[in-house]
């Protein structure tokens, strides 16, 4: 637009001899006098958020578009939504809560067993969906023009909006378990936005790993079961490490454990039981740093390969 | 025998020409992985993976070599060249998809590729894939709202039913085609690059899109097509280039292009 003076000067030349105006301009030269820009290029840090921000509509109709598609081949449809949360409860329930008895010395077991098994359930589908995002998807990433970080963010929300499901049969679960509902309630909410963060910013790293070696999605299950049993999902940490002497580093990673942060968090606000002297100390400082801490990193060292992804 | 021609047809000369593309002496490698030469045994694999070292049987293939070009403002180039001669691979290189080993590509504004191979969210509805396909384009909702029967009407997917609900692993490769490019020609691009992706749609779909990229071109835009249909080409651009083997043979208006391309190969 600044060169509309310059136009009507121009094209008299270029009327006689066209290519005269550029000519003995090297190609970099004349690329930057009509404002061209390298192809493929990264754009800077601000830039992404912008454009990513632009894509806020795309970024969540593509997660309900996923939420919805994801049962559409079982007979049973949207039920499944509810059911496949309720089933894993139920086998953990059989097995930790009937079979080895892990139950013993912590009230309200089943909501306990319940919280845990879906709030951690949140976080390892948010890493899962986050090893594939770009793996799984790359038709669209070769097919489409879109900050590629739309895409793990748009699986984490999938997740974020699959956990309000299990949240729903949670509160039926609690209802009938004797909880009353109080105003610490409303602590979920927090808790469930600063482990929305983390999440995203986990499956963020693990897109940009798994775009590079799609391997990752056949090991991480294994390692996500393994971060699973060190959380504290299905017993009670305070319970397990009472009278035993533990190395006092062990004892600060179980605590300091993010899984294990936002799991307690969630408990100490839905159950009765669960009182503030079970969580572990600074819990909300860890909460928090925890997220800022994978939300900030997960997100540039994504947006560091941002022009790699799809490629070869 | 590179034949570089400037002076493209009069009918652009009275605007002033404003470049949109400049490849500056592109070479594009690509790696293959695994052709065999190396250890395939899984430990291998591994060490690899951990050390971030190539893999031994790696092979380098160079399939575009030292390409230069400009292209302009309201030009419809076409590309061709038997098969394997690098067109797909410029093409991908131009969009960004592809880094160059050498050379530099230069665009205005963000290109848009349309493949024959580039499908978009299968598990989910033709309906869904407007929508998201326009957003993800960065068209705003009203926008997708604004042009979402355009684009249906124009992919004509709902000519035989109501298949534009259905999701889009059932349909047949001529028909998700036809949509993927439309929903990509409903935005107005700086550069639309198309990858042969007009060859699997029907005779009537074929004359629709090619109005729309003359549609394309008028609104300043430019337009790359491959095609192995000579007419396709002379029906829709005005200059072309001719690609063998990475290099570029010949750079000029479609009529002379093309009869010294039938020449050579014997058509």
């Amino acid at each position: 637009m600044s060169t509309v003076s310059e136009t009507t000067h121009d094209s008299a030349v270029a009327m006689s001899a066209p290519p005269s105006a550029d000519e003995g301009l090297t190609p970099l030269q004349r690329a930057q006098k009509y404002d061209l820009a390298q192809s493929g290029a990264r754009p800077g840090l601000a830039e992404y958020i912008r454009q990513l921000w632009a894509r806020r509509h795309f970024i969540s109709a593509f997660a309900s578009a996923k939420l919805t598609a994801q049962f559409s081949q079982a007979k049973l449809g949207q039920v499944w939504q509810v059911a496949t949360p309720l089933l894993n409860a139920l086998v953990y329930y059989l097995i930790f809560g009937l079979l080895i008895g892990t139950r013993k010395g912590v009230p309200d077991y089943v909501p306990f067993l319940v919280t845990g098994v879906f709030i951690f359930t949140f976080t390892q589908s948010s890493v899962m969906a986050g090893t594939r995002a770009i793996s799984g998807n790359l038709g669209l990433v070769r097919a489409l023009h879109f900050p590629r970080a739309c895409l793990p963010i748009s699986f984490c929300l999938m997740q974020l909006q699959q956990l309000l499901f299990s949240m729903g049969v949670l509160v039926v679960i609690l209802l009938a378990f004797g909880q009353v509902p109080t105003w610490s309630w409303l602590l979920v909410l927090p808790a469930l936005l600063l482990q929305f963060v983390f999440n995203t910013g986990l499956a963020m790293v693990m897109a940009r790993l798994g775009s590079k070696t799609p391997d990752l999605a056949q090991l991480m299950p294994f390692i996500m079961r393994t971060w699973m049993y060190a959380s504290g999902v299905m017993f009670s940490i305070s319970v397990i490490l009472k009278g035993k002497h533990v190395p006092h580093w062990v004892e600060v990673l179980l605590y300091s454990n993010p899984a294990a942060v936002y799991i307690d968090l969630i408990r100490f606000a839905l159950i009765d039981s669960f009182k503030a002297s079970q969580l572990p100390p600074h819990v909300w400082a860890f909460a928090l740093g925890w997220a800022v801490l994978a939300g900030v990193a997960g997100f540039v060292y994504f947006w560091k390969a941002e022009e790699r992804y799809g490629r070869g | 025998m590179a034949e570089q021609m400037d002076g493209v047809p009069s009918t652009t000369a009275t605007q002033e020409r404003i470049p949109t593309v400049i490849a500056d002496e592109l070479h594009i490698v690509y790696r293959v992985y695994g052709t065999g030469a190396g250890k395939g045994s899984a430990t291998a694999a591994l060490s690899r993976i951990i050390r971030r070292r190539p893999s031994v049987g790696m092979r380098e293939v160079h399939a575009v070599k030292g390409v230069s070009f400009t292209a302009y403002r309201g030009e419809s180039i076409g590309l061709i060249g038997s098969n394997g001669s690098g067109k797909s691979t410029l093409l991908k290189a131009v969009a960004g998809l592809l880094p160059a080993e050498r050379g530099k590509v230069y665009t205005h504004g963000q290109p848009s590729l349309l493949g024959v191979n580039a499908a978009l969210m299968n598990d989910l509805t033709g309906e869904k894939n407007v929508i998201l396909g326009g957003l993800a384009m960065g068209m705003s909702r009203e926008q997708v709202r604004a042009r979402y029967d355009d684009i249906v009407d124009f992919s004509g997917i709902n000519e035989k039913g109501d298949f534009i609900s259905l999701p889009m692993r059932t349909y047949s490769s001529g028909m998700a085609a036809r949509l993927r490019f439309s929903i990509a020609a409903a935005k107005d691009h700086d550069v639309l690059l198309i990858d042969e992706a007009l060859a699997t749609g029907d005779r009537a779909f074929q004359k629709r899109s090619e109005a729309r990229i003359r549609e394309l071109r008028k609104e300043a835009g430019t337009v790359f097509l491959v095609s192995h249909n000579n007419n396709s080409i002379r029906d829709t651009c005005d200059r072309v280039l001719w690609l063998e083997r990475g290099e570029l043979l010949m750079d000029g208006p479609t009529d002379e292009v093309i009869k010294a391309y039938e020449k050579e190969t014997g058509k």
